[in-house]
Parts: C-alpha cells; sequence; structure tokens
C-alpha cells in the first residue's frame, strides 16, 4: 500500500510538472505536441548531471539542485525549437511538436551511445545512463515510504502555476494571448513575447518531468526508449484537467495511481490472483487516457486562439 | 487652448491598384461629436487605421492636440490618449468584464499581483459618473451586445483617453440601446471628451453629431454643420447623386404558392428550449414576406430549417409542391437562394477569389466542370467578371481579388450577384443590408424588389424597422420563436409593431 502511494505520488509529480508546462504553452496560444520530446531532451540533461557530478562535492542539496536546474536548462532549449518555428516561422504547431518527439528520442540515443562507446572504447554502445548514487541523493526515507524531493517541487509548481496564472499581471496576459492575441495586441501587450514566455515556461517543466520519470523507479535509463509516451499521457492529464492547475492536479493523481498500479500489483493479492499479464496493467494509465478523452473532450475549454499563429496583420 | 483634438492634414495612402485616402483632411475639435460619414470602401477604415499607426501614409501629416505627432504603433496612439471602440468588439469571451478592461493597464502591486479591487471600486466609480451600467464579474459569454461595448466604452475612459473612435457602434444595438448610447456620448462629449463617430447611418449623424466629414471613393468632399444641413443633403455628399429612402414599387400581385411551412420547430444550440415553435406560414409568387423581430428571436434558426443548415425537430417545408423537409442542400439551393446572415460564415469562402465565390454552389454543372472533372478556369472567369460588370462589385484586381481583402458592402453585392443570377423561385434573404450604407441598402432594396416583380418569392429577415416597413407586403412579427402577429405593412404603425416584438402583444395567426 506505502508503495502503490509512493508510485502514485511520484508519477503524478511527473505528469502534473509535464501538464503545467503544457498548459503555460497552450494558454498562451500554442499547442505542445512536443512535451514527449521534450521530457526526453530534459531527462539527458539531468541525467548527464548526475552521471558526472560527484556525489561528493557538496552532497545531496548540490546534487539535486543541479539536476534540477540542467533539466530544466535543457528543456527550456529544446522547446525553443518550438517557439522559434511557431512564432517566428508560423509554422504548423502539430507538425513542428511531432518532428520534436522524434528528433529528441533519436538525438538523445545518438547522443548518449557515442558517449558511452568512446568512453568504453567500443565495447559498450549501449544507450545507458546509470546513476545509482546519484539518484539515491533525492530519496528521504521515512520508514517503508521513499519520500523523493521532485514530489515537492512538483507541489511548489502547481502552487506557483496556479499564482502566476491566475494573480499576476503576468498569467492575465498570457491568458488572452490564448483566447483573443487581437484583442491583446490592441491594448498594448505584445503577444509574441507572451507566447515565448509559455512555450519556454512549457520547457522548463517539461524538462524537469522528463529527469523524474526516469529516475522515478529505477537507478539507469535506456534513452531508445525515450519516455514510453509519457509526455502524451500528460497532454491528455491537461486536457482531462481542462488547461486548470488544480484539476490537472487531480487529473494527474488519477493517472498517476493507474500508472503505479503497473508498478505494484504484484502486491496486492486481488489483482495478482486475476492472472492478467503485466501489460494490460502496464497498459491501463493509456487505456484510461482514451476512455476518458472520448467522454470528456466535446466540452473542452480550451484556449480559442491556440495553435493559430498570430499575424499582426489579418483581421 | 489648442482648438483641434486631432488634425490629420492632407493623409494620402496608397495601396497597390488603388488610392485609399487621396489627400484627406480631418479635423477634430475638442469637446465635439464629429461624425465620419462615407459608403464601404470609401476610406474611412483606412483613415482611422492611419491614425492608430497601423498605416503609414505616404503624404500627410497628424497633429495631436497641436503637436505634431508620429504614431508608429497603436500604443503609441494610446500614449496620445486615443482610444476606439472597434466594430468587432476586441473582448476576451472567458474574461470577466474587469479583466478585460484592466488588460493591458492592471493595476498591480511590488511582486506584479494584480490588484483588481481598487480597480473594481474606478470602474464602478466611471460606471456611475458615465451611466455606463456593467456588471464587474460577469463574463464577457454571458453579457448582452449592449453590456459589452458598455465595457469597451470603459476601457477608454479607464485609460483615460480623451479622444474617443466609435466605429459603425450602432450596428450590432436594439434600438434602446441605440437611444443609450446616443446619450452616453452626448454625456461624454459635455465633458470634453472628443468624439469621433464613423457611421453611415444618417439619423444617428443627424441626431448626435456636431458636424460631419464625408469621403468618397477614397477623396475628401467636405465637412458641414450638422445644424445647418439635412439628411438629404448628407446623402447627396456621401454617394454623389440623390438617393432615395423610400423604396419605390407597385402594388404586389401575390400568385401561387412557393414556400410552406407547417408546425416548424428547430432546436436551439444554446438553450434546451427550442428556438423555433410550431411555426406555419407561406410565401407566395410575387410577394415579399418580411419576419420581423428582436435579435434571438428564432429567426435565424428557423431560416436554417428552411435553407438546410439545420435539422427540423417537427414540422414540413413544401417549395413549388415537393416536400423538401429532409432534402439536401444542394437539391433546394436549384430552386432557392440564399443571401446569410453572416456573410463571412455562411456567404462566402473568404480566401478564396472572387470568381470561385461565384461558383461556390454551381462549379459542378456542365458549364464549369468538363467530363474529367477539371474546372473549366475560362468559363468560370468570364462568368464572373460578367457578375462584377453586371453587378458593379468593386474590388482591387477584379475576379482574382481575395474575398477577404474587400468590402463588406461588396462582398454583400457578389453575394447577392450571384444568388439572384441562379434565378430562383424563392429568395431567402436574412438582414442583407447590414452594415451596409445608403448606397448600397437602396441598390440592394431595389434588387430585392426587382426579384418581386419577375415573379418571385421573397422571404425577407430583417431587424431594421425602417426596412421592414418600405420593403415587405407582408409582415410577420417572430418572437420567443413563435409568430405572434401578421401585419399588413400600410396598415400597421412601428409602435404597433414594436408591442409584438418586445412579447407586450400577441395575437393567433391565421394559418
Amino acid at each position: 500500500m506505502i508503495l502503490l502511494t509512493q508510485y502514485t505520488l511520484l508519477f503524478a509529480s511527473v505528469l502534473m510538472l509535464v501538464a503545467l508546462g503544457g498548459c503555460f504553452s497552450e494558454r498562451s496560444g500554442v499547442i505542445n505536441i512536443g512535451l514527449e520530446g521534450i521530457m526526453v531532451i530534459g531527462a539527458l540533461g539531468g541525467a548527464l548531471v548526475m552521471k558526472f557530478l560527484p556525489v561528493e562535492f557538496g552532497g545531496a542539496p548540490v546534487m539535486v539542485l543541479a539536476t534540477l536546474i540542467a533539466s530544466a536548462l535543457s528543456g527550456m532549449i529544446f522547446s525553443l525549437l518550438l517557439a522559434v518555428a511557431a512564432i517566428n516561422f508560423k509554422a504548423d504547431q502539430t507538425i513542428t511538436g511531432t518532428a520534436m518527439n522524434m528528433l529528441a528520442t533519436a538525438a538523445a540515443t545518438v547522443a548518449v551511445k557515442a558517449m558511452n562507446t568512446a568512453a568504453s572504447g567500443g565495447s559498450d554502445v549501449s544507450s545507458d545512463i546509470i546513476y545509482t548514487r546519484a539518484r539515491d541523493t533525492f530519496i528521504v526515507r521515512f520508514g517503508t515510504f521513499e519520500f523523493n524531493w521532485f514530489m515537492l517541487f512538483a507541489l511548489i509548481a502547481l502552487v506557483l502555476s496556479y499564482i502566476i496564472l491566475y494573480k499576476l499581471r503576468f498569467g492575465l496576459r498570457l491568458r488572452a494571448c490564448g483566447e483573443h492575441p487581437q484583442a491583446a495586441d490592441s491594448v498594448g501587450i505584445n503577444v509574441y513575447k507572451m507566447r515565448y514566455a509559455g512555450v519556454l515556461i512549457s520547457g522548463i517543466l517539461g524538462g524537469i518531468g522528463g529527469i523524474v520519470y526516469i529516475t522515478a523507479g529505477v537507478s539507469s535509463w535506456k534513452f531508445e526508449n525515450g519516455v514510453a509516451g509519457f509526455g502524451f499521457l500528460a497532454l491528455a492529464v491537461m486536457i482531462f484537467g481542462q488547461w486548470k492547475p488544480l484539476k490537472i492536479a487531480l487529473a494527474a493523481l488519477l493517472f498517476g495511481f493507474f500508472r503505479a498500479l503497473g508498478n505494484v500489483y504484484t502486491g496486492f493479492d486481488i489483482l495478482k490472483n486475476l492472472n492478467l499479464p503485466s501489460t494490460v496493467y502496464n497498459m491501463l494509465p493509456y487505456i484510461i487516457s482514451l476512455i476518458v478523452l472520448a467522454l470528456t473532450s466535446k466540452n473542452s475549454l480550451a484556449p480559442k486562439a491556440e495553435g493559430i499563429p498570430y499575424d499582426k496583420g489579418s483581421r | 487652448m489648442e482648438q483641434y483634438a486631432v488634425e490629420m492634414l492632407h493623409i494620402t495612402k496608397r495601396f497597390p491598384g488603388i488610392i485609399a485616402n487621396d489627400d484627406i483632411t480631418l479635423q477634430l475639435k475638442k469637446g465635439e461629436i464629429h461624425a465620419l460619414l462615407g459608403e464601404n470602401g470609401a476610406g474611412k477604415s483606412t483613415l482611422m487605421s492611419v491614425l492608430f499607426g497601423l498605416y503609414t501614409p505616404e503624404e500627410g501629416e497628424i497633429r495631436i492636440n497641436g503637436k505634431n505627432a508620429k504614431i508608429k504603433n497603436p500604443n503609441d496612439a494610446n500614449d496620445l490618449g486615443i482610444g476606439m471602440v472597434h466594430q468587432h468588439f476586441k473582448l476576451v469571451e472567458c474574461f470577466t468584464v474587469l479583466d478585460n478592461i484592466i488588460m493591458g493597464v492592471e493595476p498591480v502591486n511590488r511582486l506584479t499581483f494584480l490588484q483588481k479591487k481598487q480597480a473594481r471600486e474606478k470602474i464602478m466609480e466611471m460606471s456611475k459618473k458615465w451611466g455606463l451600467h456593467v456588471n464587474p464579474d460577469a463574463l464577457i459569454s454571458d453579457i448582452t451586445v449592449g453590456m459589452q461595448q458598455r465595457t469597451e466604452i470603459l476601457k477608454m475612459l479607464y485609460r483615460e483617453n480623451d479622444i474617443l473612435i466609435f466605429d459603425e457602434p450602432t450596428a450590432v444595438l436594439t434600438p434602446q440601446e441605440i437611444e443609450e448610447l446616443m446619450q452616453i456620448m452626448k454625456n461624454l462629449a459635455a465633458e470634453g471628451k472628443s468624439i469621433l463617430f464613423i457611421s453611415h447611418k444618417l439619423n444617428e449623424i443627424m441626431a448626435v453629431a456636431d458636424r460631419c466629414s464625408v469621403l468618397r471613393k477614397g477623396k475628401y468632399i467636405g465637412t458641414v454643420d450638422i445644424k445647418d444641413t439635412t439628411k438629404a443633403e448628407l446623402s447627396r455628399m456621401m454617394v454623389g447623386r440623390d438617393v432615395k429612402f423610400a423604396v419605390d414599387k407597385e402594388e404586389s400581385v401575390p400568385g401561387e404558392e412557393i414556400l410552406r411551412v407547417e408546425q416548424m420547430s428547430v432546436a436551439s444550440n444554446e438553450h434546451s428550449k427550442d428556438a423555433v415553435r410550431n411555426v406555419s406560414f407561406s410565401v407566395r409568387r410575387g410577394e415579399i414576406v418580411c419576419i420581423a423581430g428582436i435579435d434571438g428571436n428564432g429567426q435565424s434558426e428557423l431560416v436554417y430549417g428552411i435553407t438546410g443548415l439545420a435539422p427540423l425537430k417537427s414540422g414540413s417545408i413544401t417549395l413549388c409542391g415537393q416536400n423538401i423537409t429532409k432534402a439536401p442542400i444542394r437539391q433546394r439551393a436549384g430552386v432557392m437562394s440564399h443571401i446569410p446572415e453572416d456573410r463571412h460564415k455562411h456567404g462566402l469562402v473568404l480566401d478564396y477569389p472572387l470568381e470561385d465565390n461565384m461558383v461556390l454552389q454551381r462549379y459542378f454543372e456542365p458549364r464549369f466542370t468538363n467530363k474529367m472533372g477539371f474546372l473549366k478556369r475560362r468559363e468560370i472567369r468570364a462568368y464572373a467578371d460578367k457578375l462584377i460588370e453586371q453587378y458593379d462589385v468593386r474590388s482591387g484586381q477584379g475576379a482574382i481579388t481575395i474575398a477577404r481583402s474587400m468590402s463588406g458592402g461588396n462582398q454583400q453585392k457578389a453575394i447577392i450577384a450571384r444568388e439572384i443570377d441562379k434565378n430562383p423561385e424563392l429568395l431567402v434573404a436574412v438582414q442583407p443590408t447590414r452594415g451596409l450604407d445608403v448606397g448600397a441598402i437602396e441598390y440592394i432594396h431595389k434588387q430585392i424588389v426587382a426579384q418581386r416583380d419577375a415573379g418571385k418569392a421573397v422571404l425577407l429577415v430583417s431587424l431594421e424597422l425602417d426596412e421592414v416597413m418600405n420593403v415587405s407586403d407582408r409582415i410577420l412579427v417572430m418572437y420567443e420563436g413563435e409568430i405572434v402577429g401578421e401585419f399588413d405593412p400600410k396598415q400597421v404603425t412601428v409602435e404597433e409593431l414594436g408591442l409584438y416584438m418586445a412579447g407586450a402583444k400577441r395575437e393567433a395567426v391565421k394559418q
């Protein structure tokens, strides 16, 4: 039971971080399908720090912060691709995002393989990064419950997102750009700048989500796997959460629960006795997301102008 | 003190193929209401875009309060105290009134937290002072068009703008709301605000403006004092010839029944109540039947049902003896023409050239498509050119002009050309003159009457009482989805109609 709670919270943190990221981007008017790719690049940035930064150097706080910053920065820089293509060049946002997803996994795999090959003199051509010791610094044990610092970061991100979107001037302007950019422009708000901000914030949160995901249960990661569709799951969480931070948090808990079930179902006799193959449990979050979206997408509250490149001249 | 708030001197702005503003001078005195009058395409919008820095004029200068001003973008205009209520409101639908008003000039503390309480107080105070009643916490999507407009006005006042521009502000309002707006404008001017009122409704200009400048085809015609002029003179300046306000028409000679609607009900998109309830009526050859009523009483849905844009919930429609209740639109379109209410949504493909829009419903005919399925571009071009010529549709590049770039009046003319040239038995025209100037209105009314005289049946839906009284042969009043009265325009007064439209009176209508 404790294990289930622990994994639920951990996966919910991932989904929440990434979905909140998506929320910022879409609220500003840019559809961010590229979250999956942003997660991969963020995970790569974080994993490299975890591999190469000695744990002895400053201990746990330094390791945690350095990893966090590295992932956030990598995610943000990668999201610039979307910002430049979608905002400056008015490219199709769905296609740009898809391209980013394909690029991210491939680029991460190539980079890690090259690194491993060079380091081992050719005997190791895997795409794995191992970070056993560094990962331990993220965790504080309360009995058998492993508290992960990133759970706290996710909570902070949730509170901050709510405040930023609804209480600050920035949030009001950002949301206006996603709903009616012409109106925002007519009162002197720079729509391009706001959209850049939205996309970059989604890069930061998506990148952090990436490192949390790959360090959730294991102490090494095979970058060929990307992040196994978690970026898309986060998009589903965002839609189910109606682009609102608090609802996103609840949706993330729900989806996180089903994802956690796949990891720990063997601990429950009832579930174990059903004798279902483990793949069924692993499929659960994805199946649930299909059902949930099919049922709820009709009354979607998506920002009205999302996906439409803003052009000052058009009336 | 400087006499003029805004001076636009000898402004010339050219676009490829057209001189939109040719040496135009506009002087707005402080504290006056100055009307800017002109037909669609006369250059009013271009002139305003120049004032707001959206276009840079080739020649001329702008002075604000006597000082030379370089306006490069709307922010510069804002800084100079110029505010505008656009014809299409710039409001975020899912925001509250308050959020919309403060957007861009939000009061914040040092951590940029919004200080809404402070803003609310200021807004309530202004709202009381100017008689601009709004509910600051209501969402824009939930309030009436009138309140949305008041929100736009408050937006300007909140920014303490002194030069207020109203771009065709009455086009979307009910008669009562227009009254209110006129009063508000007068109050604002009395308090020293300078108001530029862009319009082509002569009644309103006569009622509210102090002076009026007239543009025609990009040229400056002149400026007159309203107290020394007449409606007839203004319209002559605007159109360049005498305009008749009354519609010339003979007594109607109705023939056989063309359209019969029985017990029709249409569901509503917005409410659980049906938008059209158990409506029955008929339209005969050689008569113009007008559906009158206040906007939103089921007129749109009634037309959707007849033209096939929405399915009927119950009832039947007979057109020329054939039951078309379930007929597809293409089959109906063979005998029925439709001038839609929303010309952008249902009338034109805005990003297509004019010629393609002209054959939207006919491109598949052998005349325009060969046996292999290829379009006969040359035929389409020739056909479009013919319609453009015949109906005097003005555009920058003729048949290849993109519809979006044309003025509203000419877009409407293009639709009318297309629909009338189909030679239908029934013409359904929904607010065909909405947002158009007197010249275009006169033209469209003439075309409608000509259709009637050619023995067609005409169903006209209108919100303008002048139009209802002048054009129709028979009036049906719609209220809350039902027909509540039937009248002969010669035997009813506008006041009487108003009572029925407001639901204060109703009668059992004989079918």
